[in-house]
């Protein structure tokens, strides 16, 4: 197959598939959960719950001092790669071309470097965070199929999207089949795997948070 | 034209000097990335090439091939050179007609018997036994079969005999083929395009005078000295794309101030094509430098691409409908399962037993 037969397959019926799987994994995952719920809860609460719950969604954002100080690499490089991720996933022009095509909206570009920057960023961080993995024989036990799988469909895309927005090492089109496919790979992995916690991290946040306010203490 | 006059010849007669020559050559050269040394070799070598017999076979095509070199600005050596083949079977361009061009036709082909060129513009339809074009009766796919036989070499002239092109497009009711495809016994060189530029024609015949072979060729047999790179790598409007700018629209003012058309469509980064660097009439411009993204014309099955202006980034087909459905589905599915895991949760709290101290005491 010839690398243009290639794209227009990517383009097409792999995408359609990927697409469908991802939508639909991700909804049965969320719904399972939501309806499935939690015992009501009958004392009285002490203060509303809604407060805490969404604060919590955005507070745990920040690491406690104490959590900070023990694993200082693991948090930065964790927040750097999912800085550039978001800013190479959501402001990159073509990323933006493909919403307008789609939804019939889109919002401002970045200009091209810096998207580069947080990409190239978000690439080192994640093979710091997995040459940490290896070295660390406790990180490394505790490490499953399942991670190494979740860090290779996220880390292609990166690596596929930057070379072939710059057209290394292959010409364009094969490039961006690559990224393409590799993008499908994640849509496919996606809901079946912990990426899930895209989703799900707002979901525990909130209810961890609602919780402890409805028991009037700090969440 | 006496037949054995030699191209040499042919250009001193109407004013050429050798010099003028030798910097055609030496443009040649350059264009196609041969060694300069080969330049004045190049030059021997097509001033000794006596007239070529060349057979131009239309088919499922538009004449457009035929008008871009034809319609190739000034006389230029280019224009002299394909006056200098000798054409002797040419739809348009043929005074004869009927039964005296076949003639034409089948007597080049017998005098030149494995040395005469054949070059088609169009696809042939293979469905129905090919009725879908023919030519005195013929068929196309019978007049090729018959006519490359004793050929030395095929250009296939356009993306409708390179790839199949706009007859071949969705869903292709003649059943439309590429020349490669019928052709497989004799080299075929694809020279695609919509129509091709006139100096890649040009340019691969020359070559092709001055060495008695092929041109080095890509993946999808074009050759590499005219479709060797991106429009995309050489166009002018590439730092805009380095830098983010795009035209959103055609009269926004990205448009108006020249930014990357790559949101309004333009296939330049897939197309491999020399419009960027040689340029159409003469050097004037081209599609991208008139405000218009690349349509991809030199790729195969560009008509099926998705659109013309829609972006490279964007799905080939519809997904709306596949995303309904799958959300559909994903949230029927989840709320199955949900009820199941509270019906099972439900179904332990009902059968669940007290354990006692007496329980304690039983032997198990």
């Amino acid at each position: 197959m010839t690398s243009d037969a290639f794209l227009d397959l990517v383009r097409g019926p792999l995408f359609q598939i990927a697409l469908f799987i991802f939508l639909a994994g991700v909804l049965v995952r969320l719904v399972e959960i939501l309806v499935l719920g939690r015992k009501t809860d009958f004392a009285e609460p002490r203060a509303d719950g809604t407060g805490a719950g969404l604060r919590s969604v955005f507070s745990r954002s920040v690491p406690e001092a104490g959590t900070f100080k023990r694993s200082a690499f693991t948090i930065l490089a964790g927040y750097v790669f999912h800085i550039g991720l978001f800013v190479a996933l959501v402001f990159l022009a073509p990323h933006i071309a493909l919403v307008r095509d789609t939804f019939g909206f889109g919002w401002p570009n970045l200009p091209t470097p810096l998207v580069d920057f947080a990409t190239v960023a978000a690439i080192a961080a994640l093979v710091a965070i997995l040459v940490n993995r290896l070295r660390d024989p406790v990180l490394k036990f505790l490490t499953t199929f399942e991670d190494y799988l979740a860090w290779a469909v996220t880390f292609l895309p990166l690596l596929t999207g930057y070379m072939a927005f710059h057209h290394l090492l292959i010409r364009y089109e094969g490039m961006l089949a690559l990224h393409i496919l590799s993008v499908e790979l994640l849509l496919v992995v996606f809901p079946f795997s912990k990426l899930m916690h895209t989703f799900t991290l707002f979901l525990a946040r909130w209810y961890t948070g609602s919780a402890f306010g409805r028991k009037g203490v700090q969440s | 034209m006496p037949a054995h006059e030699t191209l040499g010849e042919m250009l001193a007669a109407r004013g050429i000097s050798r010099r003028a020559f030798l910097k055609y050559t030496s443009w040649l050269a350059t264009l196609m990335a041969l060694p300069p040394g080969l330049a004045p070799a190049m030059a021997d070598e097509l001033a000794k090439a006596r007239r070529q017999s060349v057979i131009w076979l239309s088919f499922q095509e538009c004449t457009g091939c035929t008008e871009s070199i034809t319609r190739s600005f000034s006389p230029t050596l280019e224009d002299l050179i394909f006056n200098f083949i000798s054409l002797d079977y040419h739809h348009t361009l043929q005074a004869a007609s009927g039964a005296a061009a076949e003639h034409a036709r089948e007597a080049a082909m017998a005098e030149n018997k494995g040395k005469y060129v054949v070059v088609v513009d169009g696809s042939v339809p293979t469905r129905d036994g090919g009725i879908y074009s023919t030519i005195a009766g013929i068929s196309n796919l019978q007049m090729l079969e018959e006519t490359v036989a004793d050929a030395l070499a095929v250009i296939a002239v356009g993306s409708c005999a390179a790839f199949g092109g706009i007859p071949k497009a969705e869903p292709n009711p003649t059943g439309a083929v590429p020349i490669s495809q019928i052709v497989r016994n004799k080299p075929v060189i694809n020279i695609p395009g919509c129509p091709p530029i006139p100096e890649a024609m040009t340019g691969t015949i020359a070559y092709l005078l001055s060495f008695g072979k092929l041109p080095e060729v890509d993946a999808l047999g074009r050759p590499l000295a005219f479709f060797g790179e991106s429009i995309h790598d050489r166009c002018y409007r590439r730092p805009f794309y380095e830098k983010g700018l795009f035209a959103k629209s055609f009269d926004d003012e990205g448009a108006r101030s020249g930014w990357c058309l790559f949101e309004v469509g333009c296939k330049g980064p897939i197309t491999y094509n020399a419009c960027a660097t040689l340029k159409w009439n003469g050097g004037v411009s081209f599609p991208i430098q008139s405000g218009h993204g690349c349509l991809g014309c030199s790729e195969p099955d560009f008509w099926d691409k998705g659109g013309f202006y829609r972006p490279l980034s964007t799905p080939l087909r519809d997904i709306t409908q596949a995303a309904a459905v799958a959300a559909g589905l994903g949230a029927a599915a989840g709320l199955a399962a949900g009820a199941l895991h509270r019906a099972v949760k439900k179904d332990a709290a009902a059968h669940h037993h007290t354990v006692t101290v007496d329980n304690l005491e039983k032997s198990s």
